[in-house]
């Protein structure tokens, strides 16, 4: 039997029923198509999370307050809650080789009200000038602190552009005074946006000298966090190691005690990206039952059809079919049902992740990788669902075949 | 044995003490209970015997269906009782051409691909397909202008027709037709009746036919009774009967 044979031999099968092959093709198509989309999003998201990740400054190493909670990342840290930095141990710091900037860090949350009587929650954050260069903002109108404004204690303030339209609208902030705590600050500039990283937004931040900071709103010289810029991605785990070793000195602790921690963003990285990818697989699990369902579907019609064509089976055995030529026949069949179900799925996962993207404005995508993988599982399934009915076809003797009624 | 004497080269069809034995659970029925004889080459020989004589097992074993449980079976000097299915099916593919009671033509497809179907599966190339599949509906007094229908679309006898053209295609040994007329009304079966006597008389083609009914056995040359399992008679036929075409062509 030749392979054109066995396709018109499908083709007349598969076009003979055309209701039930499209309802059974259907179950494949929502299967397959529902994994694309599902692992499109959860690409997507992951991508967009490491985009902005990345986008909040290149080779950083955060040094929190605290010991590290060990197995718990980075996101659970009693940031803030502790006390243990302090503005010398940024100093420190500045003497190890391949630390290209740091950016010494002061947050709280205040109420900020405009001359509009617009007001708003944000996070304050007090810094020096690297920290445009560290977390990588640029200023969009205006300009960024200066050292000067960090040694005079200077009450100025730079906007992230949520806080900026949250405060002013449509109007430009710089030069207007605004209140931070019921004190009076100036607005010196404001910053472009940067996007939402997932976990926080930059752009719904202030940001004040650090002195000012420390010595005006918030009180106490210590630190939240200090940002530390590495001259490049193989000088990171030893600068880690020496900034341990530093700050460890300086607070006269030793190694197994530490109260301070050093995440680098490589670290950050890695639990989002873990985060995102049992994410993904979740949502490829769900989906992949209902594939799993409409490989059900081809079994069932396809047990159907060999029941059906017991007779067909009988008189192709009678004029010489063999068992191999009988069980190939239904597994192309089956195989057959499936590969057109994993083409459209395929479209339909296209579009629905296309149709997503749009609403939500999350880049999701379609890796060539899970396209073969859908190709490569659908035409999987004929095979697994439509071999024991393939089987059982071949298996029919001929003379009952021909007697079945 | 000598293998000279002239008759044995023309044996196709030699059955030595055939036995068939059914078991379903303890019972067991013994459907051919010791069957012996011998079909010529180009014989037309009619299969009679009442249903559940034994005769369609016989027909089964005869069209290398099924395997007897005891005794030998040479088709064409071969023995064919101990072969494997796959063996089987390659005898049926070459060697012979089956005509059913109820067509079992693909409804779905056109006459001239249900007569190419055994061809398919004797690895026969599309070129000669064709040609052979004309030439079986010639031979079948097919009209050409139906070879593009579908055969669902056919009536009973033009079914059969087709069938036969199908049992042809691959200019098989032997032709087997079990109660070929047994789904036709009278007319219609004089029909196929006379394509079986043409078939015989102008090509010299082996037929063996299995019915129950004397009327269509009489268009044989020979009859073997069959009866509970045994041969009780095997008979040439005295006034054989010459198929009535009602105005056919």
């Amino acid at each position: 039997m030749k392979i054109t044979d066995i396709f018109q031999e499908t083709y007349t099968a598969l076009s003979a029923n055309k209701a039930r092959s499209s309802l059974t093709i259907l179950g494949i198509v929502i299967g397959i198509g529902s994994v694309i989309a599902m692992v499109s999003i959860g690409q997507g998201a992951s991508g967009q999370i490491q985009s902005s990740i990345e986008g909040l400054g290149s080779n950083l190493l955060t040094v929190s307050p605290g010991a590290a909670q060990q197995g718990r990342g980075f996101v659970s840290q009693g940031r803030g809650s502790a006390q243990t930095l302090k503005n010398e141990d940024v100093d420190v710091l500045r003497k190890i080789e391949g630390v290209v900037a740091i950016s010494p860090e002061r947050q709280g949350r205040y109420q900020i009200v405009s001359p509009l009587g617009n007001n708003t929650n944000s996070t304050v954050v007090g810094m020096s000038p690297e920290y445009a260069q560290v977390r990588n903002v640029s200023i969009e109108n205006g300009y960024f602190v200066s050292d000067a404004n960090v040694r005079n204690l200077g009450r100025v303030v730079v906007l992230g552009p949520t806080v900026a339209t949250d405060l002013f609208g449509e109007e430009n902030p710089v030069g207007k005074t605004i209140r931070v705590n019921k004190l009076n600050f100036k607005v010196i500039g404001v910053l472009q946006s940067k996007g939402s990283a997932g976990f926080f937004n930059p752009d719904d931040m202030v940001f004040v000298p650090i002195i000012t900071m420390q010595k005006i709103l918030a009180g106490g010289d210590y630190l939240s966090s200090i940002a530390i810029s590495v001259e490049s991605q193989d000088l990171m785990p030893q600068v880690q190691e020496e900034a341990t070793m530093a700050i460890a000195d300086k607070h006269r602790v030793d190694l197994e005690s530490l109260d301070f921690s050093i995440v680098s963003q490589a670290e950050i990285l890695g639990t989002l990206t873990q985060v995102t990818d049992t994410f993904t697989l979740f949502l490829a699990a769900v989906a992949g039952i209902s594939l799993l369902v409409g490989g059900i579907g081809i079994m069932n019609m396809m047990l159907t059809t060999v029941t059906e064509r017991t007779r067909e089976i009988g008189l192709r055995k009678s004029i010489g079919a063999k068992k191999k030529d009988i069980s190939v026949q239904f597994l192309v069949e089956a195989v057959m049902l499936t590969v057109i179900g994993g083409i459209l799925g395929i479209i339909l996962g296209w579009l629905l992740s296309f149709i997503i993207s749009t609403l939500s404005g999350l880049a999701t995508t379609i890796s060539l990788s899970s396209v073969m993988l859908a190709v490569g599982v659908s035409a999987g399934i004929g095979i697994v669902f439509g071999y024991y009915p393939a089987r059982r076809a071949a298996r029919l003797s001929p003379i009952d075949a021909l007697r079945y009624e | 044995m000598g293998g000279v004497e002239p008759w044995e080269g023309k044996d196709m069809i030699n059955c030595k003490n055939i036995i068939k034995t059914y078991k379903n659970g303890d019972i067991e029925t013994h459907v051919l209970k010791n069957v012996s004889f011998k079909i010529n080459d180009g014989e037309f020989v009619a299969i009679m015997g009442p249903s559940g004589s034994g005769k369609s097992t016989l027909m089964h074993i005869i069209g290398c269906l099924d395997t007897p449980t005891s005794g030998q079976y040479f088709f064409d000097n071969k023995d064919v009782s101990k072969l494997s299915d796959d063996e089987l099916a390659d005898m049926r593919a070459e060697k012979i051409g089956f005509v059913f009671q109820a067509f079992n033509l693909l409804p779905r497809a056109t006459v001239l691909r249900n007569v190419t179907l055994p061809l398919i599966y004797a690895d026969i190339n599309e070129e000669k397909r064709k040609v052979k599949a004309e030439k079986a509906l010639h031979d079948s007094a097919f009209p050409e202008e139906f070879w593009g229908h579908y055969s669902n679309q056919l009536s009973g006898g033009m079914m059969q027709r087709v069938a036969i053209a199908r049992a042809l295609v691959n200019n098989p040994m032997l032709i087997l037709a079990d109660e070929p007329t047994g789904n036709l009304d009278t007319k219609t079966g004089e029909i196929v009746l006379d394509t079986f006597q043409r078939l015989h008389m102008e090509q010299g083609r082996t037929i063996v036919l299995i019915t129950h009914e004397p009327y269509v056995a009489e268009h044989a040359e020979r009859i073997i009774h069959v009866r509970d399992g045994n041969i009780v008679n095997d008979e040439k036929v005295k006034n054989r009967r010459i198929a009535n075409n009602h105005g056919h062509h």
